[in-house]
């Protein structure tokens, strides 16, 4: 009984070493410069599209109704102290610091992530990925780089028009709903917002999401057993370790950067 | 091959997230992204600057017509403010004095710059003058300290 325990925890200490070690290897496999990076815009682009253009709407719809939400809560908190005029330096900072960056790369782990492991996962499954190899182009650079860029590129891109779109969904509840002062709602929150110190640090956070969300996906999917029930393992373990590592590293920056 | 719609759509991705950059530095935090040239510099020395901060808004009869640009301290310990004050507000006198003022009973503190008088003696204020007259923040431990001492004298 015991040394069954001990050989199950064994296999898995196993396989979690030689599984990071294998996404270290597609990590530099698809980083590595292949000589050829024009005839991969195309690749790339495509994955753009795919990546950043169509989690678009859910960036934005979500973006608007946690800023509509963010101003309604901070409302009536505020208005109790008479500090509504502060509303706007509450919603840009909680935005800008912790909602934008980590609500929009859990939306991003759930809408591209998840696609980008069931989509290689079955690359993987039909041989697709082998047939690359069989023609001598390396599938890292064929399939793996141009997604993991469209990634990077994207995701915080994304978390800056989550914020935006929030800030002014929290102007449109709390300044044309509720009657906080246009003037104040603005000017609270320019001289509380600081360019390094809020949207540079909220931008770091979105750019390390975005590395370690594309990089679980596609490690996932790469890694994937091919068949329809490992392909849906894979999937839903992308998201659950994607957003396992989201909120757990915010932890860890929040308390690099503001702690 | 990929089609021109999605290109077109990527492009306008990309520069929606840009743009949302933008306006996230110029409306949100109110950066001067295209420097500081249309102002000129003043300096003031203080006894005690509170909570002044760079960036602190330096205002004349609640406008506000410049930014704190640096605080630093003296040779002699007494904290100097240098401030970046708008060019189309350059007419004051050199009687004109300052204060560092707090908006509200706990809002933040700004410089309140009051216009002095003006005779055949003053000059307009130009970059890198010093405004003598000053007056330094309140500050509530020393209130409370002076009106506790102030009862026992009695």
């Amino acid at each position: 009984m015991l040394d069954k325990r001990l050989q199950s925890l064994g296999r898995h200490g196993v396989d979690f070493i030689t599984g990071a070690g294998r996404a270290g290897a597609l990590l530099i496999g698809a980083l590595k410069p292949a000589g050829r990076g024009l005839k991969l815009l195309p690749l790339l682009i495509k994955q753009l599209y795919i990546v950043g253009v169509q989690s678009l709407i859910i960036i934005v719809v979500s973006g608007l109704f946690i800023g509509m939400v963010l101003s309604l809560q901070g409302y009536t908190i505020l208005v109790g102290y008479g500090a509504e005029q502060s509303l706007g330096q509450m919603v840009a900072l909680s935005l800008l610091r912790e909602l934008g960056p980590v609500v929009s790369a859990l939306l991003f782990a759930g809408r591209a992530g998840s696609a980008l492991t069931a989509e290689i996962g079955l690359m993987k499954s039909n041989e697709q990925l082998s047939s690359l190899e069989m023609m001598a182009i390396d599938p890292l650079h064929q399939v793996i780089a141009p997604r993991f860029w469209a990634g990077i590129i994207s995701l915080p891109l994304l978390s800056a028009i989550f914020s935006t779109v929030g800030i002014l969904g929290g102007h449109l509840v709390g300044v044309d709903w509720l009657g906080v002062d246009t003037g104040a709602f603005w000017s609270v929150m320019q001289a509380s917002v600081e360019w390094q110190e809020d949207i540079v640090n909220g931008g770091i956070k979105s750019l390390v999401f975005a590395v370690v969300v594309t990089w679980i996906a596609l490690h996932k999917g790469y890694d994937a057993v091919p068949t329809s029930e490992g392909i849906s393992k894979a999937t839903t373990s992308t998201v659950v370790q994607s957003s396992l590592a989201i909120l757990g590293l915010d932890f860890v920056l929040t308390a690099l950067m503001f702690g | 091959m990929i089609s021109k719609r999605i290109e077109l759509m990527v492009g306008l991705f990309l520069l929606a997230g840009i743009s949302a950059i933008l306006v996230l530095g110029i409306k949100v935090a109110d950066s001067q992204l295209g420097g500081n040239s249309a102002s000129y510099q003043l300096t003031a020395k203080f006894d005690n600057i509170g909570g002044l901060k760079v960036r602190s808004a330096i205002k004349v009869g609640g406008v506000v017509v410049g930014r704190v640009s640096s605080i630093s301290l003296d040779e002699d310990f007494s904290p100097n403010v240098t401030m970046d004050i708008d060019t189309q507000y350059n007419q004051f006198p050199d009687s004109s004095s300052v204060a560092i003022l707090t908006s509200g009973l706990l809002g933040e503190q700004f410089i309140g710059l009051t216009p002095g008088f003006v005779d055949e003696e003053t000059e307009l204020l130009t970059n890198g003058d010093a405004i003598e007259d000053t007056r330094s923040a309140m500050v509530l431990e020393d209130l409370i300290g002076q009106f506790l001492y102030g009862s026992n004298d009695d």
